[in-house]
């Protein structure tokens, strides 16, 4: 206990300052993590509602946003084409990069991963407050981009040359669109920052997860939550590098007078360009490179969540322990080899089509064999409705509606149509966007206790839930009729042609729908808010679940454990096992103590550590 | 105790309360003899090659995409700068230095080590300024970065190249002033070890650059 003792006081000695605001604890630092990406959130939230607000009312006169948004509206309250351009290019970037990655792997992995696995904190925590403390800047530099010559950029998430690369160094605006000017150059620079952040982050994750588990806890016992956060970081380790040397080619097209993207002989503007010899295809090739796995860095994460969710709220073993394991690493492994199906009408061989159209369907094998587990989880199991079992059963619902649509994607004669058309948008918001978030609010809806000591409040959360579910349904389900009618993607005004004028009824709808959509989520920010000062206190396990978090206090103290770290005995998935005295076994409970399922011990995949003693030595000690 | 083997629990340090060394081991915290045979790691070796990893990938994709412009019809190769040649040789005699250093620390003889890290770290800071000659004398004959593919390939990886070799530097001087006043050889060898691998790693990158910009 002279431990414990010395614990509490070396927590006196920090200040404020270096507790709260720049601390090496890698929960803090996953809250920092989550806060800051909550409120990235609202941001990107906004500018979807701008982007609504122009789809269903083309052209339309907005008295007050324009005095919110003094340079992005015309002086009679019209939305400007450019900066249009630029708040699709921003809800995008923002969404993918400084939202869903953020707060999944870095609030997530951090406050989980040395929680579920027994440790004290991540093998480097120095470094961990580096990869949060280059998140801000990464943020600060990002939204400076509105305010400089030009706005913020036009060329969308993936930023591709030359649209991206040109522009006018006198005026310091793009020579195709406005945006293209400092603003893109901001966010190349803000991207560079935020993929050192990753490489920390994730450098962090695979070294803890490899060195730092607790007696007992062989890679075989992982929660799934902690297999999908270590299977993420070698993804990200693998691949931001990519990204990250084609923002540094870029810059130095822009501003070095390189041509390692731009075309000889383009003429824009009725000027001749004097780059020479470059190849936009290229930054495509290496763009998605990582694009392509980083959709799987949002989804993994979500998939553990989701699968931990099932079995706790759902007081079942997951099903397919080993199944879940081997699809996270095939998905993983699979996710560098599809980037091609985003390039179909870049003119490739349709040979190499071809190629990665079954490289492509192959991920969907993997994809439902996850989906499968989960069903057969929720298979007869005695489910308690709480907000986050709704979330994570919403999120199957929405991946495999989602998952669906990319099979067709994945066909290059189908893609040519679909290219760059509301489908796509619909596609990946249920696949990617939705179920994502849906992770994350049911991540959040179950380990907020563990996070902040309290509860939050559940018929909130079902509320929340409800209108959220039904929103997301009626905004993306719409859009595959748009993308069906032909409705290109990131245009000004739908209207320009003929062909649309018939569907700016359903565009108004869809409109309504997000805005339903975005007012719910008011519901949760009160919720959150409240509960983090209101809600009642949390048990140390209040959803009497297995895993270790759940069996430290809520909120654990600095260092996690006690005196001792705890000793894992069993897999993480003990539920209603039969003959059990509870419908729970926390991992801590020796074998003795209470039966294994199935033998799980000496299985090779969930068997004991190689230095764990054998069975017996428990018996005689 | 032997050599640190796998950490359990991370060692006590100012920072880190409550790490005492029981609890991770036996069923009393006083065992640790199931561990004796599995091999000596520490944070460092395994994140010394996911660094390694993750700047392996970078390169990949610069020179994948050299390889393919390399391509098409317009390429032609710049001079070769031949104080290259000489760059090339002192990098590779500074990782032959490295590997001196670590035979004496393996032996037990710091003062061995600290002076073949120091000479490691000397022949680095060559090979940079080596790389910094051939780079002027490049903008001497009027080669800029800008000025056709080739080149611009050429700053780009030597460039690229350098910083992290810089990098290394860093990490030779972190290693001269901490692995020498280990207490023991295996403590020396984990600090040294994880230093040697990126460099030798750096070593072998620019090879490859070397002979991708101007041989093949
Ligand atoms: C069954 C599995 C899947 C298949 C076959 C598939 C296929 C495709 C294809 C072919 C495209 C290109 C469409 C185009 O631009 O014309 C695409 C786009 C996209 N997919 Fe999927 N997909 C699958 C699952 C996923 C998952 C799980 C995610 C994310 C978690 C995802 C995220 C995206 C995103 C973000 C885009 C659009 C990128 C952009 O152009 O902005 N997809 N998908
Ligand atoms: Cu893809």
């Amino acid at each position: 206990m002279a431990v414990m003792h010395e614990a509490a006081h070396e927590e006196h000695k920090l200040g404020f300052l270096q507790r709260y605001v720049f601390s090496q604890d890698h929960k803090i630092i996953g809250i920092q993590y989550m806060m800051t990406s909550l409120f990235m959130a609202a941001v990107g939230g906004v500018l979807a509602m701008l982007i609504r607000m122009e789809l269903g009312w083309p052209g339309a006169r907005w008295g007050l946003a324009k005095w919110l948004f003094p340079g992005g509206f015309t002086g009679d309250g019209t939305l400007k084409p450019d900066f249009y351009l630029a708040v699709v290019t921003m809800h995008g970037s923002i969404m993918i990069f400084f939202v869903l990655t953020t707060a999944l792997s870095g609030g997530f992995g951090n406050f989980l991963i040395p929680l579920t696995i027994g440790a004290r904190d991540m093998a480097f925590p120095f470094m961990n407050m580096l990869s949060y403390w280059l998140y801000p800047p990464a943020i600060v530099v990002l939204l400076a981009s509105f305010f400089v010559a030009g706005g913020a950029p036009n060329a969308g998430w993936t930023a591709y040359p030359p649209l991206s690369a040109l522009y006018n160094p006198a005026t310091g605006t793009g020579l195709a669109a406005p945006g293209s000017g400092l603003g893109q150059s901001l966010w190349l620079v803000s991207l560079a920052i935020l993929i050192v952040s990753f490489l920390f982050g994730s450098l962090n994750y695979i070294t803890t997860v490899l060195q730092l588990r607790t007696r007992g806890m062989s890679m075989g016992r992982m929660p799934l939550v902690t297999w999908a956060q270590f299977t993420t970081a070698i993804l990200m380790l693998l691949s931001f590098p990519v990204l990250f040397a084609a923002v540094v080619m870029l810059l130095f097209d822009r501003h070095l007078g390189t041509s390692f993207f731009v075309p000889s002989g383009l003429v824009v503007g009725g000027q001749l360009v004097t780059h020479q010899g470059g190849n936009p295809l290229l930054w495509q090739h290496l763009f998605w490179f990582l694009g392509h796995p980083e959709v799987y860095v949002l989804i993994l994460p979500p998939m553990g969540i989701v699968s931990e969710i099932l079995a706790v709220h759902g007081r079942k073993p997951i099903f397919g322990y080993k199944a879940m394991v081997a699809s996270i690493c095939a998905i993983a492994f699979l996710s560098f080899l599809v980037w091609g199906h985003h390039m179909f009408t870049s003119g490739m061989n349709p040979l190499v089509g071809t190629a990665f159209m079954v490289t492509t369907l192959a991920i969907a094998i993997p994809s439902a064999v996850k989906t499968f587990n989960w069903v057969a989880t929720l298979w007869r199991a005695r489910i308690h409705f709480t907000p986050a079992m709704l979330f994570a059963i919403g999120f199957v619902s929405l991946f495999v509606t989602g998952g669906l649509t990319g099979i067709f994607l994945g066909s290059p004669a189908v893609d040519v149509y679909f290219q760059d058309t509301f489908f796509v948008v619909a596609h990946f918001h249920f696949v990617m966007a939705s179920a994502a978030l849906f992770g994350l609010f049911g991540g959040l809806y179950h380990w907020f206790p563990k996070m902040f000591g309290r509860m939050m409040d559940e018929r909130l959360g079902k509320l929340h839930f409800w209108l959220t579910f039904v929103g997301i349904y009626a905004t993306f389900f719409p859009m595959h009729f748009l993308g069906m009618a032909g409705e290109p993607r990131r245009y000004y005004s739908p209207q320009m042609y003929d062909f649309l004028r018939g569907l700016s009824g359903l565009n108004m709808f869809v409109s309504l729908a997000a805005f339903g959509l975005g007012l719910a989520q008011l519901i949760f920010a009160y919720n959150f808010i409240r509960s983090l000062f209101r809600g009642p206190k949390a048990e140390g396990n209040p959803w009497h679940a297995n895993t270790l978090e759940w069996q430290a206090d809520s909120p654990p103290p600095h260092g996690n454990w006690g005196a001792t770290l705890p000793t894992v005995h069993r897999w993480p998935y003990d539920y209603s096992v039969p003959g059990a005295t509870e419908d729970y076994i926390p991992q801590t409970v020796p074998v003795t103590a209470a039966v294994v399922a199935g033998g799980a011990l000496h299985h090779p995949v969930q068997g004991g550590a190689p230095d764990e003693p054998p069975t017996t030595d428990l018996n005689s000690a | 105790m032997p050599a640190p083997t796998r950490t359990l629990e991370r060692p006590p340090s100012a920072r880190d309360p409550g790490t005492p060394a029981i609890g991770g081991r036996g069923p009393d915290g006083t065992g640790g003899d199931a561990l004796a045979g599995t091999p000596a790691t520490t944070p460092a070796r395994i994140a010394v090659w996911l660094l390694v990893g993750a700047i392996t990938v970078l390169f990949a994709a610069f020179t994948s995409t050299y390889l393919v412009r390399r391509g098409e019809a317009d390429w032609r190769v710049g001079p070769l700068p031949p104080v290259l040649w000489v760059t090339t040789g002192v990098l590779l005699g500074s990782s032959v230095a490295l590997e001196g250093a670590r035979r004496h620390a393996r032996r037990g003889e710091m003062a061995g080590l600290r002076t073949w890290l120091t000479v490691t770290t000397l022949l680095g800071l060559a090979f940079l300024a080596g790389q910094l000659l051939a780079w002027r004398q490049l903008v001497a004959a009027g080669v800029y970065l800008s000025s056709y593919p080739h080149s611009s390939f050429f700053y780009l990886l030597t460039g690229a190249h350098g910083l992290h070799l810089a990098g290394g530097i860093g990490a030779l001087l972190y290693a001269v002033r901490r692995a020498p006043a280990a207490a023991t050889a295996a403590a020396a060898l984990d600090v040294a070890d994880p230093v040697a691998a990126y460099w030798h790693f750096l070593t072998g990158l620019w090879i490859y650059l070397f002979v991708i910009l101007f041989a093949l």
